[in-house]
């Protein structure tokens, strides 16, 4: 485990074209991450997460993603995301390819990916159109003990995955508390795990099974507090629903959506100032 | 009828009967928006032991204000367990613990499949909707579905434009032929009353009408010539302590929604 400023972690781990996991499930999402990755501009990378959310409307709308590999693309609660909607129905800023899944397949697809499986298993097919049009490519199979059909669902294996986490210890052990999603199972079917995180303690104090992980699992952590923003970080703030909310006005035309990034995220040098000329943070 | 009794919107008599359908002590399966306002208002009225569910891993889940996201803070914290997103789809729904899910959609033909996908056509959608999440699972594992939608001819359609999740299939016994484990939509409730299906043929059938509204509204509002039930009853309003539980509910919701947050960040950054 490597301790470095967000933004040397982002330049050293995050290339052109890399297939590219920011996981949380509503939960601990590292925004922050993705602002730098548009900060420092990459392109043509495969984006893969269960719930895109703003942070990947952010990133497709700013033209780093050719590809999309997810479950459910909406602005929770609130409707679409405007941004994977424009690429998706007017390749605008580009176009993007999606393979589509169901989170029950998605989940079971990281988790083989962590397994070092090729791919999982389920034991009753969901009848669903995706079968045909989605490159997801799932196949029925038999059980070879009982002969009973199951459905194959294949591995999914990020270059490199990025979550946000409570707590790091001196040693670079990584506490995630809360909704944990399919993050666990992301961060370990991955070549590389870059962490952010809201602060360093001395120790991690924690019950058995809690979730940790363990230093040497972790290629490059940086402490960003607030990273998750607007999502949230459990335990210490929490989702800002009224911005998820303003999201659908600000990202609904590509002028106030470029407006927005480009003085918000953009015309910033980091987290911090970003959350401070919100007002989120004083 | 006084003002203070019978005036109800129609999303208010919709959720009210929606509730209605859940036991006391069932475990479900809960989608966010109509469907989790449903649920949490059965739990605070008729079915205080309702096991609630969301797909972000939080099991028998309490919330106080209901929650924009299916992963609000609010509902780790009221819950029982949070268990990781594998497990609730692989050790809760296909492993069969989970009686009733409930879900909503873009688009439903007569034999409640349903499209969250979709308008138009794939590859070159007039709208891309947010797709699956955890719906073609729940249809498929979940004991029975629950469906609540907005009866439009746009949205009651004779043919989807994607099927995301299955309902009865192509009706007469085929989803029973799959040997899909779940038994498939039992009702659906719209703005105009419930439609079940019908036992032989599995086509949704109009069988029940809120006070006021005819049969001949609730076929105009359908896309396929909708199927009567020989005896089509009439539900009754919302009771009072119902929607009184559902306003003060979605009042402290929008509250909760509108509460600003603040992060204080350490000096030195």
């Amino acid at each position: 485990m490597q301790l470095l400023p967000l933004k040397e972690a982002i330049a050293a781990h995050v290339h052109d074209g890399a297939r590219v996991a920011l996981e949380g499930f509503t939960h601990l999402i590292p925004f922050a991450a993705g602002h730098e990755i548009v900060r420092q501009r990459r392109r043509n990378l495969h984006l893969i997460r269960m719930t895109p959310d703003l942070i990947y409307d952010q990133l497709i709308g700013m033209g780093c993603a050719s590809r999309l590999t997810f479950s459910w693309g909406g602005n929770p609660g609130v409707g679409s995301l405007h941004r994977l909607r424009d690429a998706v129905e007017h390749s605008f800023p580009q176009p993007l390819t999606l393979t589509e899944y169901t989170h029950a397949e998605l989940a079971l697809a990281y988790q083989a990916g962590a397994s070092g499986m090729t791919c999982g298993f389920m034991p009753h097919h969901a009848d669903t159109d995706l079968d045909q049009e989605s490159s997801s490519s799932r196949h029925a199979v038999s059980c070879p003990f009982t002969g009973r059909p199951l459905t194959a669902v294949p591995a999914v294996r990020p270059d490199v995955t990025i979550l946000h986490a409570q707590q790091i210890d001196t040693a670079g052990n990584v506490l995630l508390r809360g909704i944990i999603g399919a993050a666990k199972e992301a961060a370990l079917a991955a070549e590389r795990l870059l962490i952010t995180v809201e602060q360093q303690v001395a120790r991690l104090e924690v019950d058995l099974n809690a979730v940790v992980l363990p230093s040497w699992l972790v290629t490059a952590a940086s402490i960003v507090p607030g990273c998750a923003w607007p999502s949230y970080a459990h335990s210490c703030y929490p989702r800002d629903n009224r911005f998820y909310l303003a999201w659908d006005e600000i990202s609904r035309e590509r002028s106030s959506f470029a407006a927005w990034m480009d003085r918000h995220v953009l015309g910033v040098r980091g987290h911090a100032e970003h959350l401070r000329l919100l007002g989120v943070a004083t | 009828m006084t003002a203070s009794v019978c005036d109800y919107t129609a999303d208010e008599i919709m959720t009210v009967t929606a509730a209605r359908q859940l036991p006391n002590g069932a475990v479900c399966f809960v989608g966010i928006g109509l469907p989790s306002a449903a649920c949490n208002l059965a739990r605070m009225t008729h079915a205080p032991d309702l096991v609630l569910i969301y797909e972000s891993g939080a099991v028998g889940t309490r919330p106080t204000v209901l929650p924009l996201s299916i992963g609000d803070g609010e509902l780790a914290e009221t819950a029982t367990a949070v268990v990781s997103l594998p497990e609730i789809f692989a050790h809760y729904l296909q492993r069969g613990r989970v009686d009733f899910g409930f879900l909503g959609a873009a688009q439903i033909d007569r034999y409640a499949n349903i499209n969250s996908t979709v308008i138009g056509d794939y590859a070159q959608p007039k709208v891309r909707l947010p797709g699956a999440g955890g719906a073609p699972e729940i249809a498929t594992f979940a004991r029975e579905v629950l469906i609540i939608m907005k009866q439009t001819p746009r949205s009651f359609v004779p043919r989807l434009d994607f099927r995301t999740s299955c309902g009865y299939l192509t009706g007469s016994g085929a989803r029973a032929a799959t040997a899909a484990p779940g038994a498939g939509p039992r009702a659906v409730i719209t703005d105009f009353g419930v439609l079940r299906p019908d036992p032989d043929t599995d086509e949704l059938t109009l069988s029940a009408v809120y006070p006021g509204i005819t049969v001949e509204a609730a076929r105009a509002a359908t896309g396929w010539p909708l199927k009567i039930a020989a005896r089509v009853e009439t539900l009754p309003a919302p009771d009072p302590e119902d929607l009184r539980v559902l306003r003060v509910l979605e009042a402290s919701t929008r509250e909760a929604q509108a509460r600003p947050v603040r992060i204080v960040l350490p000096a030195a950054i």
